[in-house]
């Protein structure tokens, strides 16, 4: 996780807020570095965390969270990260054809279908221990990304239906987080995108879109990352709170600064 | 006093391992060879397959694109398990160029080869692939690998200048060796047929499969991508790239070139029309290849023609589920072929993405404005550079002024720009 970013949204490990959906979302950039963040952090905070993970490969996510301090491997075999390798079970569903439901079993079919199978693994996953005992404090479910879903065949309100389902099951029956990363086409037009980002951020309680820089490429400063609150807990605080912050990528960390506040130019 | 003794016990310590590396002489200075294993990339053993080298950013596999100009500007090279798209410039002039370099680099480099395509047979595509620029060593090391039997050409021996004899040939720009990552290739010339029947290669012709069964009922998948996805996964479970396969005494890369994906001929409507049925075919493909290479030891080149793609929405999808973007994009028929500016290159190349392996960072370059020219024997990347403009009207602020102020010359000097002055005797 990255101290900035933590101290930019008022959260520590400790104090993690349980029943929120946290939406990433980035244009023209790449935001993959939120989803790392979010990973160790949650792993950080003591949380069972369910990481569905379709972009990238398991070997991936693992190095660059020894670099932000977790072990994947490790906490996969104590039992608190369930992850599901998209790209390896992908290839295993589509090439072995046996009858018995996977969570990727759209990809068998010819016709867009329902995300149900992926809905039931995640709640699978995520099920309170049978023995009452807490061993970790609250579930997480984490998504990377849900955009490929609809490159995948899942039409836009197949995709709404399953991070609803799983709205109802993590955020309010287990009292737990969601974070989902979509991507913005900008001016790609993908309609169906559109109607999953819009959807997903009017349902979120916290938005984080990281765009690139409308001048262009620099080399010092990466991208601007706007924070959008929604939904405050306390129906006085004022609502839709939102800041803008711009940052840079280092090998371990990434650092934020105020708009034009860069340390290469000051 | 514990300062004096801490530096007391360092100095001892520092003497005693002195004493004890004179005692075995081991010197400090150790040669790196080329089976220099890994950085700290956290338990990632690096095996030492010819023709890869380890990444310096992150310990990453890679191989080279057959244009070390293009390695420089990826980060060092392909990453092994990623895809590298090339989108095709308009007439397909100048992408057959980069996928055939990819091919004659695993040749050279001993790599085996998946070659697919609808258009053309493989076969052919491999007998025309450019011939790389060796010099006198690996030339020989080369023959010997081939046959036996084959005496050197060049078996002249000087008897005067025989010091001259031992140096190697430099007729060519940059002689490599073989066992060296990237190399230099002459287009004007054919690769040695010796070189194709030595290596291991796989075609896959997509009028030649067409009636063969299939294994997998039909999904979303065009038939032509369900089959070419079948032979690959066979490809590289048979013959091991997987890992599955562990009686092979050595590793190798599999190289797999797929051209024109995308186009009517492999079945796909997306060139076709805006709204079309199978529009999920094409990225479903993409994501379960990449599911494949990631899990194996190979690298893939993709030349599709996305200039002719109608829905901009499936271009951006196709950039997400690829690795490695590169964009071609040539002046012919367009109005920059004329335009003096651009005289000296035939166009541009926009590199799009990079990805981000195992990090989270990539090493992007800082050049965004990068031109290719193809030369009689070299295809070479260079920087966009604007000729310098010496005529007494000079604004510098735009590139359509300096147009403005080339075509403000006069017919008389013609279209070149630069360095002619304005002068009426």
């Amino acid at each position: 996780m990255f101290p900035e970013l933590n101290n930019l949204l008022n959260i520590t490990p400790d104090r993690a807020e349980q029943g929120k959906l946290t939406l990433l979302c980035d244009a023209k950039t790449d935001g993959s570095f939120l989803v790392h963040h979010f990973l160790s952090f949650y792993l950080k905070a003591n949380c069972k965390v369910c990481f569905v993970a379709l972009i990238q490969s398991f070997s991936h996510y693992n190095i660059v969270g020894q670099k932000l301090g977790v072990s994947l491997t490790s906490a996969r075999e104590r039992g608190q990260l369930v992850f599901l390798e998209g790209l390896k079970s992908s290839v295993d569903v589509f090439f072995q054809a046996n009858e018995e439901p996977h969570p990727l079993q759209f990809l068998r079919e010819a016709k867009p279908g329902n995300l149900q199978p992926l809905f039931e693994f995640v709640r699978e996953a995520l099920k309170p221990e049978e023995n009452g005992e807490a061993a970790w404090r609250c579930p997480v479910l984490l998504v990377d990304d849900l955009s490929l879903l609809l490159s995948l065949g899942v039409g836009a309100v197949a995709v709404l239906d399953f991070v609803h389902y799983c709205r109802a099951t993590v955020c309010w029956e287990l009292k737990g987080n969601m974070v989902v990363l979509v991507h913005d086409s900008g001016d790609a037009e993908d309609e169906e995108n559109d109607i999953l980002l819009n959807g997903l951020s009017h349902q979120s309680h916290l938005i984080l879109r990281t765009e690139g820089l409308a001048t262009g490429f620099c080399r010092d400063v990466h991208g601007q990352l706007r924070i959008l609150w929604r939904r405050p807990s306390q129906p006085t605080a004022p609502r839709d709170r939102s800041l803008t912050y711009q940052y840079k990528i280092q090998d371990k960390s990434v650092s934020f600064f105020a708009k034009g506040m860069s340390p290469a130019v000051l | 006093m514990a300062a004096a003794a801490t530096c007391g016990t360092g100095a001892g310590s520092t003497a005693s391992v002195a004493s004890a590396a004179s005692k075995s002489k081991v010197t400090s200075f150790q040669r790196r060879g080329p089976r220099a294993s890994g950085t700290d990339s956290g338990g990632l053993r690096l095996v030492s397959i010819a023709g890869t080298r380890p990444s310096v950013r992150n310990g990453q596999l890679l191989v080279s694109t057959g244009l070390p100009a293009l390695d420089q500007l990826l980060g060092g090279g392909l990453a092994v398990g990623t895809v590298l798209l090339i989108e095709e410039d308009k007439y397909n002039i100048y992408s057959p160029l980069l996928f055939k370099y990819f091919l004659a680099e695993g040749i050279i480099s001993g790599h085996t080869l998946l070659v697919a395509s609808a258009k053309e047979d493989p076969a052919d595509i491999l007998q025309e692939l450019p011939a790389p620029l060796l010099d006198d060593n690996c030339k020989k090391e080369l023959d010997e690998d081939v046959c036996n039997h084959k005496t050197p050409e060049s078996n002249v021996k000087m008897k005067i200048a025989w010091r001259y004899q031992l140096l190697p040939k430099m007729e060519q720009i940059g002689p490599v060796s073989s066992s060296r990552f990237g190399h230099y290739y002459d287009i004007s010339k054919r690769i040695p047929q010796e070189l194709i029947e030595a290596s291991n290669w796989h075609g896959f012709f997509l009028p030649e499969k067409r009636s063969s069964p299939l294994k997998v009922e039909s999904c979303s998948l065009t038939h032509g991508y369900l089959k070419l996805l079948q032979f690959i996964q066979n490809i590289i479970y048979e013959e091991g790239f997987d890992g599955s396969n562990p009686q092979k005494k050595k590793k190798n890369i599999l190289r797999i070139g797929i051209q024109n994906l995308g186009s009517p001929l492999w079945g796909d409507d997306i060139c076709c029309t805006e709204n079309c049925d199978n529009s999920h075919s094409l990225t479903k493909f993409l994501y379960l290849l990449r599911g494949l290479l990631r899990t194996s030891l190979s690298a893939c080149i993709i030349t599709m023609p996305t200039h002719l793609i109608q829905n901009k929405a499936i271009i951006a999808r196709v950039t997400n589920l690829s690795d490695t973007v590169v964009g071609l994009e040539s002046f012919i028929g367009s109005e920059r072929e004329t335009n003096p500016l651009y005289k000296d290159y035939h166009g541009l190349i926009h590199i799009r993405q990079i990805p981000r392996l195992n990090n989270l960072i990539c090493d992007e370059s800082d050049v965004k404005d990068l031109a290719f020219k193809l030369k009689r024997k070299l295809f070479t990347i260079e920087r966009l550079h604007l000729p310098p403009d010496l005529s007494d009207t000079v604004s510098r602020s735009s590139k359509q002024d300096l147009a403005e102020s080339a075509k403000l010359l006069g017919p008389g000097c013609g279209m070149m720009a630069g360095g002619k002055k304005h002068l009426d005797f």
